[in-house]
């Protein structure tokens, strides 16, 4: 089976201007399996961050190949991309990123209506995930009127809506307290264990970093460390 | 992506900032509802105008005395004294004339008993109330015997009556006292109202022509011929039969000017509603630019929008929101803001329509078209100041909108 992710000496270099570059990736090569569970550490700028995003298609890398589920998406259109983030990817920000004066149920099914899914299916679809991440009472609340944990679960809910491949976590108990934390994160062993979605998130925390299979470490645009672990089992 | 769909993002998005949109509005709604007063107005005042000409007579024509040069100053229209009574009788005996009457006027004094008015007396002839389309309120107009005995008998306006019979008797029968001359009351007309000068029609008396020409001017020319000729067709003919019997009777042969000009109706109409058009493209004019200033508020909001909303945009785009969608939703939103703008717009300005006419009298006439043409009008200012704004939203590369601070 294809990886769900598969680069090969992936270069992100910025221009700063005035002739000065900065290399924020700088030859990556990395596979990540269908079902793992990887978190992405490093210190600050070392460019988790710039990899989430190119792995995620939001961003496009300077040179080399990036091939997801099998594909090169280097020679993509733009329109295409969007297609692939659309029914194939799921993300979650550590602001949250939910419309404002939107409810749950409505932020939850945002995806669903640029990937065409009819208006009863839609609300059908987004109550049954945000029972999965277990807010669906709250269903008719806006952002301002949940907790951060509360928040990031709409958002997770949102990031599964369409059946994803893989979900791109980007720092995703950054905003948290511990006891939220610990709740997404065996909120993503879940779903990763139960219904073998790939799971790439990025933290500083070793706490959070300890539910996932695998820690890969960056540093100055290289990874320095990839390894194994025992995950913790969900409470 | 349907374009209901389109439209349900679009009018959520609006309705999340309801203040905002309806700030953003305003400049269109003020733009369309002046517009629609302007356009209302302009079409009433040409309608009244069009209604007031009618109201003179069907096919009628007039002839007037020309200019004269009084060393070397020419006399604007009407200043000589050239027509006579006996122009009115040959003219009558032409083919396709109907009527004629010959119009003196004089400013006096008119005296009853113990009241006394300053008004306008017009001697004429009895075809007058046919040739004005005017008829009779009581009593009956004088005859052609009267004319012909310039007898000192007269009909009043309805106005007259008021002020020299203020108690409400008959006044058919009675003396009244033109210029120290006793005329015998012998009617009265209906009421006509205003000309389109703001003159009041019924401040009037009529006597018989002769009577005015002998009694009251002194003079042997009349200031006006008024004509009717037999029918819609026959005004043509009847005015270059009238040029040529006229040029014949004052001697007069080209390149020598006329002394006389004659108008049929249609002309004068035709005249005025031109006025009218060329007034009401001007206001018109005037409307559409503070509609373009309302689209160009349109769009500065819409771009404010666009940067204030770039997160927004940037987490459309990453659940999988393509570029064009993202424009068609940023475009329809100026769209329904404009469109919606230049229907509320529209009945503002049939409300402010509506007041003037009331306040001023005038005639409340909201023509169609322009109601159409403002909609539409609106409508593309949406779309010509929403484009910019929407390619702008669409063109953000993903992960640029996403962490736009
Ligand atoms: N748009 C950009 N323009 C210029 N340089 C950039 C841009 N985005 C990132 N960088 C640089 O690339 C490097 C990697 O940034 P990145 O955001 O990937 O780091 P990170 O590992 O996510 O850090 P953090 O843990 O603080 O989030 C940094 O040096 C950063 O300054
Ligand atoms: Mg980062």
């Amino acid at each position: 089976m294809e990886p769900v992710v598969d680069v090969r000496d992936l270069r992100k270099i910025y221009d700063l201007g005035g002739g000065g570059t900065v290399a924020a990736l700088g030859g990556v090569n990395l596979q990540i399996e269908q079902g793992e569970f990887v978190a992405v550490m490093g210190p600050s700028g070392s460019g988790k961050s710039t990899f989430m995003h190119i792995a995620g298609l939001l961003d496009e890398p300077t040179s080399g190949t990036y091939r997801f589920e099998g594909h090169d998406v280097s020679s993509l259109t733009q329109d295409e991309r969007a297609d692939i983030r659309s029914r194939r990817l799921g993300f979650v920000f550590q602001s949250y990123n939910l419309l404002s004066r939107t409810t749950a149920l409505e932020n939850a099914e945002l995806p669903m209506i640029y990937s065409g899914v009819p208006e009863i299916e839609r609300r059908r679809i987004a109550l049954e995930k945000l029972a999965v991440v277990g807010i669906d009472h709250l269903r008719d609340h806006t952002p301002n009127q949940m907790s951060g944990g509360q928040q990031q679960r709409v958002a997770i809910a949102r990031s599964l809506v369409n059946d994803p491949a893989l979900i791109l976590a980007d720092e995703p108990t950054g905003a948290l307290d511990t006891q939220s934390s610990k709740e997404v994160m065996e909120l993503f062993t879940r779903l990763n264990q139960e219904q073998g979605i790939t799971i790439l998130l990025v933290t500083h925390e070793p706490e959070v970093a300890a539910y996932a299979k695998r820690i890969i470490s960056f540093r100055d645009g290289h990874v320095v460390a990839d390894t194994l672990q025992n995950q913790r089992q969900a409470a | 992506m349907s374009y209901m769909a389109t439209l349900r993002i679009a009018l959520d998005a609006l309705l999340r900032n309801r203040a905002r949109s309806l700030l953003t509005m305003l400049g269109v709604i003020i733009g369309v509802a002046a517009v629609i007063v302007t356009v209302s107005i302009g079409t009433g005042a040409r309608v009244s105008v069009q209604k007031q000409i009618e109201s003179l007579g069907s096919n009628l024509i007039v002839v007037i005395p020309g200019s004269v040069t009084q060393g070397g100053a020419r006399s604007g229209s009407g200043g000589a004294s050239t027509l006579t009574p006996e122009d009115g009788m040959a003219i009558a005996k032409l083919p396709g004339v109907a009527a004629v009457s010959p119009a003196v006027t004089v400013r006096s004094q008119a005296v009853a008993g113990a009241n006394n008015w300053q008004t306008t007396v017009t001697g004429v002839a009895p075809t007058y109330t046919f040739v004005r389309s005017w008829t009779m309120a009581a009593g009956a107009f004088f005859t052609q015997n009267d004319v012909l005995s310039a007898a000192k008998v007269a009909v009043l306006g309805q106005t007259v009556v008021q002020n020299l019979f203020p108690d409400g008797s008959s006044p058919i029968g009675q003396t009244i006292i033109v210029k120290g001359v006793p005329f015998t009351v012998v009617g009265t007309l209906t009421a006509m109202g205003q000309s389109r000068t703001g003159q009041d029609q019924d401040d009037t008396i009529l006597v018989p022509y002769t009577s005015a020409l002998q009694r009251l001017t002194g003079q042997a020319t009349v200031g006006t011929i008024m004509v009717s000729a037999a029918d819609a067709a026959s005004v043509q003919p009847a005015q270059t039969a009238i040029t040529a019997l006229l040029e014949q009777r004052h001697h007069i042969v080209p390149p020598q000017q006329d002394d006389f000009t004659v108008r049929n109706l249609q002309d004068i109409a035709a005249a005025a509603s031109s006025t009218g058009a060329i007034l009401e493209f001007l206001l018109a004019g005037v409307a559409a630019v503070s509609l373009i200033v309302g689209g160009i508020g349109i769009m500065n909001i819409m771009l404010v929008s666009v940067t204030e909303r770039t997160r927004e945009i940037g987490l459309r785009m990453s659940v999988g929101a393509r570029g064009s969608v993202i424009l068609r939703q940023f475009l329809t939103e100026s769209i329904v803001l404009s469109t919606v703008g230049g229907i509320i717009g529209v009945l503002i300005g049939m409300v402010g329509t509506m007041l003037v006419a009331l306040l001023a009298k005038w005639p409340m006439v909201v023509p169609l078209s322009g109601v159409i043409f403002s909609v539409l009008f609106s409508a593309a200012v949406g779309v010509f100041f929403g484009y910019y704004p929407a390619r702008k939203a669409a063109q953000l590369r993903p992960i640029e909108a996403l962490r736009f601070e």
